[in-house]
């Protein structure tokens, strides 16, 4: 596994964590109510869960498997990625603090963030979505 | 592909079918709130189950003699998401139609569940996640 989904990989753990974490003070809240504030935790455990967790894990996952280039760097610019992962995790914990901290801008930036990470990701990740390239001697046989 | 594997995704696979089955419900609007139970069982029982049983099939090996980590950490997994997520399904409704201790403590008790189905995952899949 490369460098860089061992970082995506983990993130996401961490963020599977604090979501699950999160959640799980909202739930306990409902049940048994100690503190009205944790309803402030849910965007925080949306975000954490889908973008955090699901979306940055299959992004690692897609950035060690996907078929790799013949010439040249063999998974692309990795520095882009490298990028896309610091926008991806930034932009959550803006969209994640925003209730505590207040103000709309907070929101907006992390999901600019956020999108400009998916667009990044998705542009070095596209020509990497190929057919499998085969030696002759293993089309032959 | 491995017991565990197995179990995590045809229960994964019961929960697909189940949250589905939560949605025809709500759109036939059922006189209580089922929408936090059906986008937990999609997300947490259906999607999340699946990725726990593919990436302990599919993760690099911790080491030779323990390729999959420590398997009674990913059964308390398996055992505590579920076991959550069904007295979820059955307290959070009733909490919401008329709430009560019995019911209340119940919903605590699958909030500690889930998170430590969490912790029990995580802390079994973190040392197999490694540079080759």
């Amino acid at each position: 596994m490369p460098r860089l989904s061992v970082w995506f990989v983990r993130l996401s753990f961490v963020h599977l964590f604090l979501g699950l974490t999160y959640g799980g003070l909202i739930l306990a809240n409902k049940g048994i109510p100690f503190a009205p504030w944790t309803w402030n935790l849910l965007p925080a455990h949306i975000e954490s869960l889908l973008l955090g967790w699901m979306a940055q894990l299959g992004m690692g996952v897609a950035f060690w498997i996907f078929p790799r280039f013949g010439t040249g760097a063999p998974r692309g610019n990795v520095r882009l990625v490298w990028l896309a992962l610091i926008l991806l995790n930034a932009g959550i914990v803006m969209v994640g603090v925003q209730p505590f901290i207040g103000g709309n801008w907070l929101s907006l930036t992390g999901r600019v963030l956020e999108t400009c990470s998916i667009l990044l990701f998705a542009a070095v990740s596209w020509k990497r979505v190929k057919p499998l390239q085969f030696s002759n001697r293993e089309a032959s046989s | 592909m491995p017991l565990l594997t197995r179990i995590f995704i045809k229960t994964a696979l019961v929960y697909f079918a189940l949250a589905l089955a939560f949605g025809i419900l709500l759109t036939l609007r059922a006189p209580i709130s089922l929408f936090p139970v059906y986008i937990h069982l999609f997300v947490f029982g259906w999607l999340t189950q699946l990725i726990f049983g593919v990436v302990y099939w599919m993760f690099p090996k911790y080491s030779t003699q323990l390729p999959r980590g420590h398997d009674p950490l990913v059964w308390i997994a398996y055992g505590a998401m579920n076991l959550g997520l069904i007295l979820r399904a059955i307290a959070e409704p009733m909490q919401a139609f008329q709430a009560n201790n019995v019911f209340g403590a119940l919903l605590a008790i699958s909030a500690v569940l889930q998170w430590l189905a969490g912790i029990a995952f995580i802390a079994n899949t973190w040392g197999r996640v490694k540079e080759k």
